[in-house]
């Protein structure tokens, strides 16, 4: 089942599978396929909503959206108003970046956070570009980097119709909308992950040769707590080329609990 | 009736010493700061000679790039304002889209207006896709970037009385007070670059000059959607003096030498497009609509012959360049007969704007294709009057 939701104004798409407890799945910036195998696997045990983000896919765009701090006021607005709680919430690539800007805001409607081959911080010095200029390389050299296996990536663009080569270009367009620059990050946000108070799975394509292991690793020293787990076979988008591991590992995590790996705050031990 | 001269200022070894890409990652170890000097004033001593001869002067910027050692274009335009004496000074163009800072474009336009004593010209454009490896700034909403730029830059030209705030979406600033003021009131007539007929409407309503480059019969549907707008809004129709289109030229004493002139310049044309793939067309440069038809393969050519033929600009021959009204080529009596044929065809302009240099033109062949131009082709060129303009102008008069 799926749907347009008005947030703000703005109407968004919203692919919606299973039941259960709430998982919000961010997606990366090539979009999200309503055919998406691992949606389907995750909706076995859980309630899914994937949207695609203002400006991409066919959701609107407000004129005043142009930052992913604006995407993660977005989704806090997205989920007030279908007022879910205990959300666990996955994003991948782009979609890993606003989700972990939407957990530094506000987290009292999480439970979990996945993040998955996420951009978003600044690791290395002012001369060392830590993601790959996607803007700067051939489409052939952006398929083999993104991919464990770029053959999985190929698309016959021709045989596509003018409708669907207009999501492409859109999702290309709102990609460079929100990561031209400083591209690809928030160079405050990696100071801020030390506020986050969910417990933080960090997923990682082992053969993402755009945003590196080691990148993966730095975000999770970063954030309390954090676990870090890869995904071999699977590059930039392991959702997409290993689907069943990549829900097993979300699965996995949900059944350690929100509880188990929460640092008690000072808070929690004042009794009225 | 205008000529106006230009040279992209090339650094001509460069044609023979790249690998696939004279744009944004050719490294600059090719570029040799000794040839370099010896280029930059030779083009100066050329425009100085069309100074002298009677032609007006046209400036551009390119950025990191071995096609046009003007990487930026007002100190050309400073160093002109001073050594030539009568010639209008069109920059075409200020590239205020890849500009961060457009009251820095404002002093150094009002500077240079002053230093020539009311020269100047100001073409503001949006710049080519390759400029944004080097700008940095966002190719998506380039255009609202660039209109918001052309707001403040006028007012901050035309302001006088006391200092003034901007608040904007894109640019922020206060106390902007210009010194020193410019020359010309209420600022160097506005001229603005297009290829698309949208782009014309919004030009046409801020009654700016209207320039297409290099887009041969094409430019037609632009001129008109200009022309349309201006009945939209109830105001007579524009003249000649508010359309330009800029061309090749290779002018000789014979038609063979003209065409060896023409086959060096056509290097331009067929390396316009040399440039490392992905900075050929940036996210958001080019329309939603647009990007997905290049998907498909089958964008539609911009440049098209008089019968509608397509021209690969990166493939032509000299005489493809020449059915496009790409190049005007031949004795002065042969270029003066295309160009105004051109001119009727697409409904007649009064500012001919010729690049008269390209690539390997020597500095001889250069003088003697500036100074065939000015003694030859302009004295009737000065004379000419578009048949499209003195059709309306018959018109007028009848209804009258």
């Amino acid at each position: 089942m799926d749907r347009q939701i008005d947030i703000s104004g703005t109407r968004i798409e919203v692919i919606e599978r299973g039941a259960g407890p709430p998982l919000l799945f961010l997606h990366p910036g090539i979009g999200i396929a309503p055919d998406s195998a691992v949606l389907n696997m995750l909706a076995e045990r859980f309630h899914v909503l994937a949207p695609s983000h203002p400006g991409f896919g066919e959701s609107g765009l407000a004129s005043d959206t142009s930052t992913v701090e604006d995407l993660a006021y977005h989704y806090l607005d997205f989920m007030k108003r279908l007022d879910v709680r205990d959300v666990r919430l996955v994003g991948v690539g782009l979609g890993g970046w606003i989700a972990a800007e939407i957990a530094v805001m506000n987290s009292s409607r999480l439970s979990q956070l996945v993040l998955a081959n996420s951009v978003g911080i600044k690791v290395g010095d002012r001369e060392t570009r830590d993601i790959v200029d996607i803007f700067a390389i051939t489409k052939e050299d952006l398929a083999s980097r993104s991919y464990h296996d770029p053959n999985a990536a190929r698309r016959d663009l021709g045989a596509l119709s003018h409708e669907q080569r207009r999501i492409i270009a859109r999702n290309w367009e709102s990609t460079a909308r929100f990561g031209w620059s400083p591209y690809m990050h928030n160079p405050k946000l990696r100071g801020r992950l030390q506020r986050l108070d969910v417990p933080t799975l960090i997923l990682w394509g082992e053969s993402d040769r755009i945003v590196s292991v080691d990148y993966g690793r730095a975000l999770c020293k970063a954030i309390p707590g954090a676990r870090f787990e890869l995904i071999p076979s699977a590059g930039h988008y392991p959702h997409i080329e290993q689907p069943a591991r990549f829900a097993q590992a979300i699965l996995d995590f949900a059944g350690e609990g929100r509880h188990e790996t929460r640092t008690a705050s000072p808070a929690d031990t004042l009794s009225p | 009736m205008r000529i106006y001269y230009m040279t992209e200022q090339p650094y001509v070894p460069a044609l023979k010493q790249h690998s696939g890409s004279l744009r944004v990652n050719l490294p600059n170890r090719v570029c040799d700061p000794q040839i370099t000097g010896d280029l930059l004033h030779r083009y100066y001593d050329e425009y100085a000679l069309c100074d002298e001869l009677g032609l007006d002067i046209m400036l551009n910027e390119h950025h990191a790039t071995a096609t046009c050692l003007s990487s930026a274009v007002a100190i050309p335009a400073a160093i002109l304002a001073r050594e030539t004496k009568r010639a209008r000074l069109l920059i075409l163009g200020y590239p205020i889209s890849h500009r961060p800072d457009p009251l820095r474009a404002a002093e150094e336009i009002a500077l240079i207006d002053v230093i020539s004593r009311g020269r100047l010209e100001l073409g503001l454009v949006k710049g080519v896709p390759y400029e944004t490896a080097a700008s940095n700034l966002n190719p998506v909403r380039i255009m609202d970037r660039f209109w918001e730029s052309h707001d403040f830059l006028l007012k901050a030209l035309s302001s006088h009385d006391e200092p003034f705030n901007w608040e904007g979406e894109f640019f922020h600033y206060r106390n902007v007070n210009v010194w020193p003021r410019v020359a010309q009131n209420p600022y160097p007539p506005i001229w603005v670059t297009t290829a698309s007929k949208g782009n014309a409407i919004e030009i046409a309503k801020r009654g700016h000059n209207i320039a297409t480059m290099g887009t041969g019969y094409a430019s037609k549907s632009v001129y008109d959607a200009y022309k349309q707008t201006y009945r939209e809004l109830s105001r007579p129709a524009p003249g000649p003096e508010k359309f330009a289109y800029l061309g090749f030229l290779a002018v000789a004493a014979t038609e063979a030498e003209a065409r060896a002139r023409a086959e060096k310049m056509a290097s331009y044309p067929r390396t316009a497009q040399t440039v490392f793939a992905p900075f050929k067309n940036p996210p958001g440069f080019l329309s939603i609509d647009d990007n997905a038809r290049m998907l498909s393969g089958k964008a539609a050519p911009r440049t098209l012959t008089k019968d509608g033929r397509g021209i690969d600009p990166s493939t032509c021959s000299v005489q493809d360049l020449i059915d496009a009204g790409m190049m005007f080529c031949g004795t002065p009596d042969q270029v003066y007969r295309q160009i105004t044929e051109f001119s009727d065809a697409i409904g007649g302009f009064a500012n001919l704007l010729l690049m008269g240099q390209a690539w390997e033109l020597n500095h001889a062949e250069t003088v003697d294709n500036i100074t065939l131009l000015a003694k030859e082709v302009l004295p009737r060129w000065q004379e000419y009057r578009p048949s499209a303009a003195a059709e309306e102008l018959q018109a007028v008069a009848r209804v009258g």
